[in-house]
């Protein structure tokens, strides 16, 4: 199958391992995987802080993209989030109707990478081996705005030499929210601490996620614990095999 | 004088308890700063959370009651103005008075004078989330009137001259060991020997209000639920208080928001499944009283229906945020949110706390007015979820973010974002050079410094992705 | 303009802008519940449900309805009952001084040791009572001040759920939904019974 990847601005600039990670396992399970080079940024951020006439531009550039590919793949639930759910929004409150009706059609082919492995590919099991005791947050936008439910789970489960422990309260938001994590700093740090706190009580040795934004988040907070404990996004372990060393600190 | 005849209308300044002091940053900082508060809060809601859960996976049809609890709001907010007319008529027709206020400012005078035509000097309440948005009882005090609080918990906010900062519990901040002590210096005659067990405290609590019970004129309450079709209301509650203001006195005032009415009987049976499972975590909450105008030889003669706008016009006139209208006063949202469990009701300034109040309050007096409360969420959705009536609240913080004043700052710089992102170039220059940048250090200049004070930055990678891919492809 | 004139008039400008899309009705909720009312099983579900909400409940076996009231009573201490005019004769227990409502004070209401009355209807999902002032429940006050609540229900008015509650009562009587004892959540949102209305319910089942 030939995918398109949508490699998302967080990833592309600061997390490039997660989507480098992204194509390897895609190309791994025999897929194509292309890179639409006009592609920038979803918009998200500015219409999360109140910029929905900024964002237009971007969804029109996202739309013109990504209009051409049949299966559309970010590492990214709360990307694919917005895509689905806030461009149409988007198009219309601008009274672009046309655009609203191309952006629904875009969002109905992109897929967050659990949802594209276990619906579309149909894979639970990719091959992995990832000898490492790993907790998973299931982060807020995967959770409810997709409804990704227990595919990444699956597919951790699945992977051979993986110790998968529980994460305490795991449904509760670690307290990033892109804008609120600076407009609210005070309160994400208190949310962000209840969840190192959690990430910490069943001495997992790696935290994974779906989203960059939210393993930034608490990586960071982690890293300035040194709590020992890493973030490592879902693609950089089901990417790997145990010959590459993919994952990093 | 009104200045817009006719035009939805925000709720006014200088009355009422609708904005807060400070914004809720500055506001949030210092609740979580208190550890025992933190510790309240986290208990009361985990608690609530898990009784909820329980009951609401007893019902089959929860879904199919939600998506009708919307559409049966959804229906009345597009026959609104029909339905407050049938609702007076059929009041009027049960021996009931109608009165209809524009505003807080009115509906305090419509009350008040109410109250003095009855001679008393002194009224029980019911916990209402009307009265204390529009200040009745500063009102009533300003006026010679006493009102007392009969709800418990409003009973301790009262008491402790303390401010409501939950929905349904107005004390949930308080935990019992703080309730014992306000009783214990505030309530005359109190056992010095009491103890904190809930159960003492309750007792106390009666032995407190029985003489008020039986010996006041007139009560004033709210409504959880008006019907067009028959002119009944509908007050939910658990302790009797409910029963007593509604049942013993001569004289009774009810204070309701117009977005309150429902069309018909059988709606009833919707909200009366939803609303206790979702708020309390009971299938059904211990009493509810509903009353149609008078009935001769039982309860008040004289039964007053204040109609209160507020503000309410002019949420209903955002296509988007109106749904913000339907919201049953559960509390759920509260009880699910990770920004409410931390920083608890005070910080949002307003009588409607929580993501229900983060969009109901800046919508009722303007978004200017509470400008910091649509950022007040991480947006994780967890409210959405937990409605009883589906609001999606995520959707509405985000509408109201869109019409919020930015400051200059952050929407030059934001303006700069979008243009730089729109120019793929531009954008890997900007991404180049953000990651040369940051080899300076770890920390971020304000107004992102908020960020670092608690959190590392990654380290930036040696190249962007869209570089490696580049190299890959030409490499290859 | 009126206040009246004034808000009706901000309401249709608000609508006017923007008219409301009312979603399509999807699947429709429960009207009525999976069992007929006055089965057994359903009037096991209300035993249950009104146990777990801590009210105390009986069968009164035959016609025995005063034998039982009579019990309930002496193992409460209570010496003094009230009931409504209406209340069936033979439910009243000769056991203790009973005062029939004639308009009682509402002070003298409370007085009292103990009310019994009937029911108009329960509900057995939700462990609810239903009062709607009929001759043989009385007006509201009087389940409401005195601290022990005796209340007959007969099979016939158990239903399964709240809609089919509704669709049995008057809309314009006074309507008291009981369920369980006066109780409040208003301390760490933990429930505890017993505050300003009755602190003791008591559920007498008939069995016919």
């Amino acid at each position: 199958m030939r995918i398109a990847l949508f490699v998302t601005c967080l990833a592309d600039t600061l997390f490039p391992e997660a989507a480098k990670a992204t194509v390897r396992l895609l190309e791994r399970l025999g897929h194509e995987v292309v890179f639409p080079a006009d592609q920038t940024c979803c918009g998200q951020m500015h219409v999360n802080t109140g910029y929905p006439d900024e964002a237009l531009r971007l969804v029109r550039r996202h739309v013109r993209a990504f209009a051409p590919y049949e299966v559309v793949v970010a590492p990214s639930g709360s990307c694919v989030g917005s895509v689905r759910h806030q461009h149409a929004m988007v198009a219309r409150r601008a009274g672009d109707e046309r655009l609203a009706v191309r952006a629904e059609e875009v969002g109905r082919r992109t897929y967050e990478l659990s949802e594209l492995l276990v619906d579309v590919l149909g894979v639970t099991d990719v091959g992995a081996y990832y000898p490492h005791r790993v907790t998973y947050h299931p982060t807020c936008h995967s959770l409810r705005m997709l409804r990704v439910g227990d595919r990444p789970l699956r597919l951790l489960r699945a992977v051979r030499g993986l110790d998968l422990v529980e994460l305490p309260q795991a449904e509760q938001c670690c307290g990033f929210g892109g804008t609120f994590a600076v407009k609210n700093a005070d309160t994400s740090t208190a949310m962000l601490a209840d969840k190192m706190r959690n990430v910490l009580a069943n001495r997992a040795d790696v935290c994974t996620a779906g989203d960059a934004s939210c393993l930034m988040h608490i990586g960071g907070g982690l890293s300035r614990l040194r709590a020992g404990v890493r973030t490592v996004h879902l693609a950089e372990i089901l990417a790997a095999t145990g010959t590459v060393g993919t994952t990093r600190g | 004088m009104r200045t817009f005849l006719g035009m939805p209308t925000t709720a006014p300044a200088g009355v009422g308890h609708l904005r807060g002091d400070e914004p809720f940053p500055a506001a949030a900082r210092k609740a979580l700063g208190d550890a025992q508060l933190r510790r309240n809060l986290r208990h009361a809601t985990t608690t609530i959370r898990a009784k909820s859960g329980a009951v609401i996976d007893e019902v089959p049809d929860w879904a199919e009651l939600r998506a009708a609890g919307r559409a049966i709001k959804a229906d009345t907010m597009a026959r609104l103005p029909e339905l407050l007319e049938q609702l007076e008529a059929a009041v009027t027709a049960a021996g009931g008075v109608v009165h209809w206020a524009a505003d807080a400012v009115e509906a305090n005078r419509i009350v008040t004078e109410l109250v003095r035509a009855t001679g008393a000097d002194r009224v029980m309440k019911v916990k209402s989330m009307a009265t204390q948005e529009i200040g009745l009882n500063e009102a009533l005090e300003a006026a010679g009137i006493e009102p007392v609080e009969t709800d418990l918990a409003e009973l301790i906010v009262q008491l402790g001259n303390d401010k409501p900062s939950h929905i349904l519990v107005p004390a949930i901040h308080r935990n019992r060991a703080e309730i014992r002590e306000i009783f214990r210096r505030e309530m005359p005659g109190v056992d010095p020997d009491l103890t904190d067990e809930p159960a003492a405290l309750a007792a106390a609590a009666r032995r407190h209000l029985r003489q008020t019970f039986l010996s006041t004129k007139v009560a004033v309450s709210g409504a959880n639920f008006a019907v067009a079709e028959t002119g009944t209301l509908a007050v939910v509650e658990s302790e009797g208080n409910g029963r007593m203001c509604l049942t013993l006195p001569e004289t009774l005032i009810t204070v309701m928001g117009i977005e309150k009415v429902i069309p018909t009987w059988a709606d009833l049976g919707v909200f009366l499944q939803l609303l206790p499972r979702a708020s309390t975590g009971e299938r059904m909450n211990p009493y509810t009283s509903m009353w149609t105008g008078v009935t001769p030889g039982d309860g008040p003669r004289q039964v007053h229906l204040v109609l209160l706008d507020n503000g309410r016009s002019a949420v209903l006139a955002d296509p988007v945020g109106r749904q913000a209208l339907h919201c049953i006063r559960c509390s759920a949202c509260l009880n699910v949110c990770p920004v409410y469990e931390r920083t608890g009701g005070h910080a949002y300034g307003s009588v409607y706390p929580g993501p229900i109040g983060a969009v109901l309050s800046p919508q009722l007096t303007g978004v200017a007015d509470n400008a910091s409360l649509p950022y007040a969420s991480s947006l994780c959705g967890a409210c959405f979820d937990a409605c009883p009536v589906l609001i999606d609240i995520p959707s509405i913080l985000v509408h109201l973010r869109g019409q919020a004043p930015h400051p200059r700052a952050e929407a030059a710089a934001m303006a700069a974002a979008a243009y730089t992102m729109d120019h793929p170039r531009l954008y890997a220059a900007a991404q180049r050079a953000a990651g040369l940048g940051r080899v300076a250090g770890r920390a971020l200049p304000p107004p992102l410094n908020g960020w670092t004070a608690s959190r590392d930055l990654p380290a930036a990678p040696p190249q962007t992705f869209r570089q490696w891919w580049a190299e890959r492809g030409s490499g290859s | 303009m009126s206040a009246r004139e004034e808000v009706l008039a901000r309401l249709r400008a608000a609508l006017a802008g923007a008219p409301p899309v009312v979603p399509a009705p999807g699947p429709v909720p429960r009207r009525q519940g999976d069992r007929p009312p006055g089965r057994p099983e359903l009037v096991e579900l209300l035993r249950q449900r009104l146990v777990d909400y801590r009210a105390e409940v009986h069968r009164a076996a035959g016609a025995d309805v005063a034998g039982t009231v009579a019990a309930i009573l002496a193992a409460a201490g209570a010496r003094t009952l009230v009931v409504p005019a209406g209340l069936p004769a033979d439910w009243r227990p000769g056991t203790v001084e009973v005062v029939v409502d004639e308009d009682l004070p509402a002070a003298r209401l409370a007085g009292l040791d103990a009310v019994l009355t009937a029911a108009a209807v329960a509900v057995a999902e939700t462990g609810t009572i239903v009062l709607d002032a009929g001759a043989d429940q009385g007006r509201r006050a009087l389940s409401l001040l005195p601290d022990l609540h005796v209340c007959v229900v007969r099979p016939a008015q158990v239903v399964g759920i709240v809609p089919e509650a509704l669709d049995r009562l008057t809309p314009g009587r006074p309507l008291t939904w009981i369920s369980g004892p006066s109780a409040t959540s208003d301390i760490e949102l933990s429930r505890v019974e017993g505050v300003h209305g009755p602190r003791r319910l008591h559920v007498v089942l008939t069995d016919g």
